[in-house]
């Protein structure tokens, strides 16, 4: 029947362990699984992939109980079930590891386990036991080990371990390798496959195509909140699966941006190398960038990919060692913290708005202040604060970007995101930067709002400034950036026109088939053969 | 079902400032029933507590002069709280003020004159910033949590403060008892009204000027609210969280150390082996009562020296313990914080299943 050559895998041909039939979730009018359809059979290794936004976590939260569908069915082993909690999964047989761990540093692995497990009373026992399911699963553990000594891929483990002494048949396994080396993952890899032999099934959520490829029997990919496609991942190649993430759409450029003319170099960036700050972080490898006067430049990547760590980088918040390393208008800034960069001309709106961009507690025009205040504002007479004057920025920015606002001069936690964003990114364009940085320039904010913000960063780059949006909305990217550079694990790209690249080539680049520089450049080549 | 606090949208402004009122209600409230409940005429013990302090000159005059040392540490407090940084070791930095503070007047005690009380209150209010900057340089360099070393220091500075009492600065015509030789008048603050309002209420009242044009007009007091709300957002803006932890101790050890001093060379009048009943713990009461507010912790501050008036009072007159002080000053903080939680949070009854906490993020 079935001829099983060397890794080549076959789906398991038996009935499901776990299927979700029609699951939707909306928040608010926003739906994030729209009738999804899941099944998942024991033994196999299936895989859930899609672009950022595109369900996967609701979905996974849904199937662990931590949040509840709006519509739809579970059904565990052909019985219909429902999921009210966590606890409620784990006793039905369903395990989770977090791509955040959930340890405790200065307890040892076994008093870790312990606390997940209120039935294991014998401390030395679980000790033996731990060791045991160690062995048998090839994940190596001292279980008198403190978690703090631990290496990543070590922490890691003990969550699987701890989830196995549970004795699962579901395991969902959330980006797991994002954080281990490839020897780690390899190592995982070879875990898996003992789990599955012996029956267990794994959800395995991944951006990453070619593991997906390797160990994978089968996989789910959402778009959209929806399944578009359900596929052997082995059979099809890594860009038919990326275009299935993204959408297979090619990018037609939208004619009213002029490319830029001018050469003048603004930002510029080179071989910035930071190490990770902690070990969730990502490392930056020697990434070099320059930004012309007049010019947006796009930074594609899938979250977690380096982009936070970069942009504060750019910002000041973690300086780097060498001031060459960012020079901004020709003047080395790489050691000066993010005031005296902003002295320098540049401006910066980070990811989040709340609690790094503004001070939800304080009214707009304080936080006016907080980016305005040493930039040539006259907002301070020896430190003492101009408060009509900050009103009188306020309300300029406020009319300027169109902040819809509750009062004259409300809290900025109470106006909405998109508002809120309005008056963020207004508030460092009001100033004419020479040099704008911002993250995620639109997310979560609706389609008039985004309107607003990306034509402000169109005629503030053709008013002579450089433009770096770092962003994970890819069509985003194509409406506003004429050059595109995609970061993956905390490498960059070599940045090339956006007119010559398709979605699937972004799409393959951000899946970690671009790192190093290799593959960028041979899309480079291709474009300019093209 | 479950009771859950769920985060409320739009905080009320008018309950920031009405819930230190409704606070003291429900602290009145229960302080009646407890007085009820242990067969005491809850009224006369009321009276007693809160009113009669206020009917005579002379309790009036010691009203102040309590209020003085509290308001002081209090104020100092509020810009460590405003920025999120929590000394609650005041009442260490305030011994370590007034040792500091009696190197003079016990080593030196021929010194004696305006510039030598100069002096005494220049060394109390450097005895307090320095002790205030160890838990400082802790957090700073550690990531040391500040609320327990502070706590920690505060019995170290009145072990060391009860040491050098009974040890080398004992006085040696004082008949064995452990206090420092009694300064002298002209190591003392001078009186400046009534039979014993000092000067320290002028230092009270400057410092309540002059914190509140730091904190409401100034970059400085702006970027202590800023740190102390969102962090990230004020590393953002290019404030070092690091150098307002050691402002913030300082401004607080330093005005600590000067209620420290002004207490000793003041009504004291000599180092004893304890110098405060408490006030730097009664400051924190003060400073949360008083909205962070100097103008608040003015009234706060006031409030709060009558309770320990009426302690006073009560033992004397109905032999109310004199604990009793204490258990209202507690109640107080918790009807304070309680009421607090409450302009943010509103109270939701929920028929769904709880969340496990490792899924909550």
């Amino acid at each position: 029947m079935e001829t099983k050559s060397a890794g080549r895998r076959t789906r398991p041909e038996s009935g499901a362990l776990i299927q979700a039939i029609g699951i939707s979730k909306l928040f608010g009018s926003f739906k994030a699984n729209d009738a999804v359809d899941l099944t998942i059979r024991p033994g196999e290794i299936h895989a859930l992939l899609g672009e950022n936004g595109a369900g996967k976590s609701t979905l996974v939260k849904i199937l662990y109980g931590s949040l509840q569908p709006s519509a739809g069915e579970i059904r565990w082993k052909g019985q219909s079930v429902r999921i009210p909690s966590p606890s409620a999964a784990r006793k039905l047989g369903i395990g989770m590891v977090f791509q955040h761990f959930s340890l405790f540093d200065a307890l040892t692995v076994t008093e870790n386990i312990a606390l997940a497990l209120a039935d294991r009373s014998n401390r030395a026992a679980l000790a033996r036991e731990i060791e045991k399911v160690s062995l048998e699963y090839g994940l190596p553990l001292n279980p008198s080990s403190r978690i703090v000594d631990l290496s990543v891929g070590e922490r890691q483990r003990v969550e699987i371990v701890r989830c196995l002494l549970q004795n699962p048949e579901l395991l969902i396994m959330d980006e797991p390798t994002s954080v281990l080396t490839p020897q780690e993952a390899d190592d995982l890899f070879q875990t898996l496959d003992r789990l599955t032999a012996r029956g267990c099934a794994v959800l395995y959520i991944s951006h990453r195509l070619e593991e997906v490829k390797q160990i994978c029997h089968h996989a789910t990919i959402l778009r959209l909140g929806k399944v578009v496609a359900e596929c052997d991942p082995q059979q099809e190649t890594a860009s038919k699966l990326a275009s299935l993430m993204v959408g297979a759409d090619v990018h037609v450029l939208s004619a009213d941006t002029p490319p830029p003319t001018s050469a003048k170099t603004r930002l510029s960036v080179r071989n910035l190398s930071l190490p990770e700050p902690h070990p969730f972080a990502v490392a930056l490898h020697d990434i070099s960038l320059d930004i012309q006067a007049g010019e947006i430049v796009g930074i594609a990547g899938i979250a977690g990919n380096g982009q936070g760590e970069f942009f504060d980088a750019l910002s000041g918040e973690r300086p780097a060692i060498r001031p060459e390393t960012v020079t901004i208008d020709g003047k080395p800034a790489g050691k000066l913290g993010v005031t005296a960069r902003r002295r320098l001309g540049a401006a910066f709106v980070p990811e989040e708005r709340i609690g790094h961009g503004a001070v939800p507690r304080l009214r707009l025009s304080d936080n006016v202040l907080l980016t305005r205040h040493a930039t040539g504002d006259q907002l301070l007479r020896v430190g003492v604060i101009d408060f009509s004057g900050m009103k009188t920025l306020a309300d300029r920015i406020g009319r300027s970007f169109d902040v819809r606002k509750s009062a004259v001069d409300p809290e900025a936690g109470s106006l909405s995101g998109g508002n809120l964003q309005k008056f963020i990114v207004g508030r460092e364009i009001d100033r004419q930067p020479s040099v704008l940085v911002v993250s995620q320039p639109t997310w979560g904010v609706d389609a008039g709002a985004a309107a607003v913000i990306r034509q402000a960063l169109i005629d503030l780059a053709r008013s002579g400034s450089a433009v770096l949006i770092i962003s994970q909305d890819l069509d985003e990217i194509f409406e506003i950036a004429d050059r595109v550079a995609v970061i993956s694990r905390g490498y960059l790209s070599e940045p090339v026109p956006a007119r010559s690249l398709s979605r699937e080539q972004i799409g393959l680049m951000m899946a970690g088939l671009g790192e190093g520089k290799s593959m960028a450049q041979k899309e480079t080549a291709h474009a300019h053969r093209a | 079902m479950r009771i859950v606090l769920e985060r409320r949208l739009t905080p009320s402004r008018n309950m920031q400032y009405l819930s230190p009122l409704l606070a003291i209600v429900l602290s009145l409230v229960t302080f009646f029933i407890i007085f009820v409940l242990s067969g005491i005429d809850p009224l006369k013990a009321l009276y007693i507590y809160f009113v009669e302090p206020l009917t005579a000159v002379w309790s009036i005059e010691d009203l102040l002069v309590k209020a003085v040392p509290i308001i002081l540490i209090a104020i100092g407090l509020a810009f460590c709280y405003q920025s999120a940084v929590w000394n609650i070791g005041a009442e260490g930095q305030l011994a370590a003020g007034a040792l500091a503070g009696s190197i003079i007047p016990v080593m030196f005690p021929s010194l004696q004159g305006p510039a030598v009380i100069t002096a005494m209150i220049l060394m109390g209010i450097a005895g307090g910033m320095a002790y205030a900057a160890i838990p400082a340089i802790l957090k700073i360099r550690f990531n040391a949590n500040e609320t327990l070393t502070t706590l920690m220091l505060v019995y170290v500075a009145n072990l060391f403060l009860d040491y050098m009492a009974r040890g080398p600065w004992r006085d040696p015509a004082g008949f064995n008892f452990p206090n420092s030789r009694p300064f002298s008048e002209g190591q003392i603050l001078p009186v400046i009204a009534g039979d014993s309002v000092r000067l320290s209420i002028v230092f009270m009242l400057v410092a309540v000027v002059v914190a509140w044009f730091l904190t409401t007009k100034t970059m400085t007091g702006f970027k202590i609210r800023v740190l102390g709300l969102s962090p990230r957002a004020g590393s953002f803006g290019g404030f070092s969280r690091d150098k307002m932890v050691m402002l913030t101790f300082l401004i607080s050890g330093g005005l600590a150390g000067l209620a420290g001093i002004c207490e000793v060379a003041g009504p004291i009048g000599q180092l004893r082996t304890t110098v405060s009943p408490g006030y730097g713990f009664t400051a924190i009461i003060v400073a949360f009562l008083g909205r962070l507010h100097p103008f608040g912790i003015l009234i706060a501050g006031l409030l709060l020296a009558l309770s320990y008036m009426g302690g006073e009072g009560a033992q004397v007159a109905i032999g109310l313990s004199d604990q009793t002080t204490q258990v209202f000053q507690g109640m107080l903080l918790f009807y304070v914080l309680a009421c607090d939680s409450f302009i943010y949070y509103r109270l939701k009854f929920v028929r769904e299943p709880v969340l496990d906490a490792a899924t909550v993020r």
